[in-house]
C-alpha cells in the first residue's frame, strides 16, 4: 500500500475536477479522495458541494451514510475482521473478542501507537475459508487468535520504504 | 520441455497463499533450471484445496491441493511436473474430481480453466459465441430466447428476467441503461466473487447482449467495495475488450454501441437492494425508493434500467449461444436452468457447487460438503443470507427450488448455504439478525429502523430472563410488524432468521 499523501485544498480540488463531469461523480469523487489521503478530511466537503452544486449538508450526509468513507486518518494499517456468519460459525466471535482485547481497541479506532485501526466488515467473500481477516487490501483465510497475532507483529514489524 | 502450470489467483487461494505459492514455485524452479510456464488461472471453485496447482499432462491437467509454501519444493521432489499421482497432495485429473464431476456447470464452465483476462482463452472456450449470435437477431428475438431460457433473477427476488427485459425493451426513451448489481454483501456467498475475478468477460458479454437486446448503451457494474480484486480485474477485462471490439461504439462492426463502467459501493448492505443500488449511482445516500415506478420504466437518472444480477447477466451468454430451450431444459417446476450454490461457514469441502435446481440441501451439505470442517454433527444451516430463515435437520430433505423454500417460509436467496455444528448458539444468531439490520438500514422507514434496535433490545431481555414469555410475545409481533411493514425486504425479512430461531430452536431462547 503506498503511503497516502498529506491533504491540501488543491489536491482535493484535482481530485474533484478529475471526475466532477461524470454522471453521479459524487461517489466516485469520495473514494479517489480517500484513496488518496486515507479519509475525507472536513474542509473537502464545501470544496466538494462548491464544485458539484450541491450543499454541504447533502455532501456530509452521504459521506456518513456508507460505512467505507471515513473522515479521521487512520493508523498505518487498516485491519477489517469479518463479523458476518459464515465466519462466525468457524470462530469469528472469539477473534473479534481476541483481537479487541490484545489491540486493546473497539472497532472503529486505532492503536495507541498509531499503527492499527480495527474495522468490521461483513462479509470479505471468501466464506468458504473463513474466519477471514482482511488487512489493507489482502484477505486472509481461516485466521486464528494465534495467526491473527502474528499479522499484527508483522505489521508492525515491517521495515520502513526508504524514498 | 517446456511444462504449463497453473496457480489461481482469485481472492480465496490468494487469502490461502497462492501468491506465495507461485512465488516460491518459480524460485524453485529457476534453482532446479526446470522451465515451466506459469499461469495465474482463475479458481475452480474447490475452496477447501486452495491453493489448487494444476499441471498439464498428456492425460489432462493433474491437480495438488492444498499447497502451502513449505509443500513446494517436495511435490517438485516427487515429480510435479510430471504429473506424479505419488504425492499426499495429489488430486488426479482435476476434472475427474468428484466434486468437479458431479456439477452442472453452465454458468461457471470456464472458471479456474482459463486465465481470466486472456480474451484468446475465453474465445477457445466458446466465449463471446452468444454476443455474436445477438448481433444477428433483432431486439425482440433476444429477449425471446432469455423468456424461453426460464431464467429468473439469481439475486434472491426470481423475478423472470426475460419479463424484466421486455418491460425496458418496450419502453421508449433517449437513454436506456443496464445495471449489473455486484454488491454481493449476503455472508456466506461469493458466485459473484468468483464470476467476476475468474471470467470476466462472460459479465461483459452478458451485458452487451441486455444491452442490444433493450436499446441500452450504456451499462455500470456497481461493485462492492470489499472486492478491489474483482474491481482491478474487471476494469483491465472492459479495457480490453474495448479495444478487440466487443465493447465501445461500433461492436464487432455491427455499427451498435454499448459502453460499460465499473463503480465501486462504499459497503452498504442496504446498495444491494435495487432502487437503493440507483440512488448510489446518481452519487447519494443508499436511501431505498417507493415502487412503483419500477426501475424497468423509471430507473437510473429517470430512465428505463434493467438492473439483474451478476448471476443473472453472467447465464445470458449460455443462453444465446446454446438457446433458451437448452438452458431450460435444467431444473425442476417453475424454477428452470442451474443455481449457483456457496458452501459456506463450517464446512469441509466449502466451495462453489452449480447443479441444475431440484437437489437436496442434504445431498449438498453432505455428498459434496462433507460435513463440517469441526467434524462435529450439524445442527442448523442458513440458506439464502442474512434475510433469510435458518432451517434444523427436519427441512434438509427439501429440493432447492424457490416454489419449495417460499412455502416454509425460508429463501434460497442468491445460494449462499451457511452451515453451524451444534456448538451454536441460535439466540445469538437470532440477535445478530437484528443487529445487522440495525446497522445496515437505510432508516427511510420506520418498522425497519426502529423495529431493528428494538428487537436486540427485546431479545436481550430475553436472554436476561426478563418477563421472557411476555418479550417472545413481543418479539414475535414485532416481527410482525416488520414484515408487513417494511418498504424492502431489509426489514421486512430480518423476521424470517429470527421466526427460524423461534420455531425451530426455541431452546436456545430459553436458557
Amino acid at each position: 500500500m503506498s503511503a497516502p499523501a498529506e491533504w491540501t485544498p488543491p489536491l482535493i480540488q484535482d481530485e474533484v475536477d478529475a471526475l466532477k463531469d461524470k454522471p453521479g461523480a459524487l461517489l466516485p469523487i469520495l473514494h479517489a479522495i480517500q484513496d488518496r489521503v486515507g479519509f475525507i478530511p472536513d474542509a473537502a466537503v464545501p470544496i466538494i458541494a462548491e464544485s458539484l452544486g450541491l450543499t454541504r449538508a447533502e455532501v456530509h450526509g452521504v459521506i456518513s451514510f456508507y460505512h467505507h468513507f471515513r473522515t479521521a486518518r487512520p493508523g498505518s494499517h487498516v485491519v477489517r475482521i469479518c463479523r458476518a456468519e459464515a465466519c462466525q460459525a468457524v470462530g469469528a466471535r472469539a477473534l473479534e473478542a481476541h483481537a479487541k482485547a490484545s489491540l486493546e481497541v473497539d472497532y472503529h479506532q486505532t492503536t495507541r501507537d498509531q499503527e492499527i485501526t480495527l474495522e468490521a466488515v461483513y462479509c470479505l467473500g471468501n466464506c468458504a475459508c473463513g474466519p477471514s481477516v482482511c488487512v489493507d487490501d489482502r484477505v486472509h483465510g481461516r485466521v486464528t487468535p494465534e495467526t491473527f497475532d502474528r499479522l499484527v507483529d508483522d505489521l508492525r514489524t515491517a521495515p520502513l520504504e526508504v524514498k | 520441455m517446456m511444462v504449463r502450470v497453473f496457480v489461481p489467483r482469485d481472492t480465496t487461494a490468494q487469502a490461502m497463499g497462492a501468491d506465495e505459492v507461485a512465488d516460491r514455485l518459480t524460485a524453485e524452479a529457476d534453482a532446479r533450471g526446470l522451465e515451466i510456464t506459469l499461469t495465474r488461472n482463475g479458481s475452480r471453485g474447490l475452496a477447501w484445496l486452495e491453493p489448487l496447482i494444476e499441471v498439464e499432462t498428456e492425460a489432462g491437467r493433474m491437480a495438488y491441493g492444498p499447497v502451502a509454501v513449505e509443500d513446494v519444493a517436495d511435490l517438485l521432489d516427487a515429480g510435479l511436473l510430471e504429473g506424479t499421482a505419488e504425492h499426499p497432495l495429489a488430486q488426479g485429473l482435476t476434472e475427474a474430481i468428484p466434486y468437479l464431476a458431479h456439477q452442472q456447470r453452465l454458468t461457471f464452465a470456464r472458471i479456474g480453466v482459463t486465465d481470466p483476462l486472456s480474451i484468446a482463452d475465453y474465445l477457445a472456450h466458446d466465449g463471446f459465441h452468444g454476443l455474436e449470435t445477438a448481433l444477428t437477431l433483432d431486439t425482440q428475438a433476444i429477449v425471446d430466447e432469455v423468456k424461453t431460457s426460464g431464467l429468473r433473477g439469481r439475486g434472491g427476488a426470481a423475478f423472470p428476467t426475460g419479463i424484466k427485459w421486455q418491460t425496458v425493451h418496450d419502453t421508449p426513451s433517449d437513454q436506456k441503461y443496464i445495471v449489473c448489481n455486484a454488491d454481493e454483501g449476503d455472508s456466506g456467498t461469493f458466485a459473484d466473487r468468483l464470476a467476476m475475478e475468474c471470467d470476466p468477460y462472460m459479465l461483459i458479454e452478458g451485458m452487451a447482449i441486455a444491452g442490444l437486446a433493450v436499446g441500452a448503451t450504456q451499462g455500470y457494474i456497481y461493485l462492492r467495495s470489499e472486492y478491489p480484486l474483482a474491481h482491478r480485474i474487471l476494469d483491465e477485462a472492459i479495457e480490453r475488450a474495448e479495444q478487440a471490439g466487443y465493447l465501445g461504439a461500433d461492436i464487432r462492426g455491427s455499427g451498435r454501441r454499448f459502453d460499460l463502467e465499473v463503480r465501486l459501493g462504499a459497503g452498504a448492505y442496504i446498495c444491494g437492494e435495487e432502487t437503493s443500488l440507483l440512488e448510489s449511482l446518481e452519487g447519494k445516500r443508499g436511501m431505498v425508493r417507493y415502487k412503483p415506478p419500477l426501475p424497468a420504466i423509471e430507473g437510473l437518472f429517470g430512465r428505463p434500467t434493467v438492473v439483474n444480477n451478476v448471476l443473472s447477466l453472467a447465464a445470458i451468454p449460455y443462453i444465446l449461444a446454446h438457446g433458451g430451450q437448452a438452458y431450460a431444459d435444467y431444473g425442476m417446476g417453475r424454477s428452470r436452468g442451474t443455481l449457483a450454490l456457496q458452501l459456506a461457514g463450517n464446512v469441509k469441502r466449502g466451495g462453489l457447487v452449480e447443479l441444475a435446481f431440484g437437489t437436496t440441501l442434504r445431498e449438498l451439505m453432505e455428498d459434496f460438503g462433507g460435513g463440517t470442517f469441526t467434524e462435529r454433527p450439524l445442527r442448523a444451516v442458513q440458506v439464502g443470507g442474512p434475510l433469510c430463515a435458518y432451517l434444523p435437520e427436519s427441512q434438509w430433505d427439501m429440493p432447492l427450488d424457490y416454489e419449495t423454500f417460499a412455502g416454509v417460509g425460508a429463501g434460497i436467496g442468491h445460494g449462499g448455504v451457511v452451515m453451524f455444528d451444534d456448538t451454536v448458539d441460535m439466540a445469538q444468531q437470532a440477535r445478530f439478525s437484528m443487529e445487522f439490520c440495525k446497522v445496515e438500514s437505510c432508516g427511510k422507514c420506520t418498522p425497519c429502523r426502529i423495529g431493528s434496535t428494538r428487537g436486540v433490545e427485546v431479545i436481550d431481555r430475553i436472554l436476561a430472563d426478563q418477563d421472557r414469555d411476555a418479550n417472545l410475545e413481543l418479539l414475535d409481533e414485532l416481527c410482525e410488524t416488520m414484515e408487513d411493514g417494511s418498504l424492502c425486504a431489509m426489514g421486512g425479512m430480518t423476521p424470517f432468521p429470527v421466526k427460524s430461531v423461534m420455531t425451530h430452536f426455541p431452546d436456545d431462547l430459553q436458557r
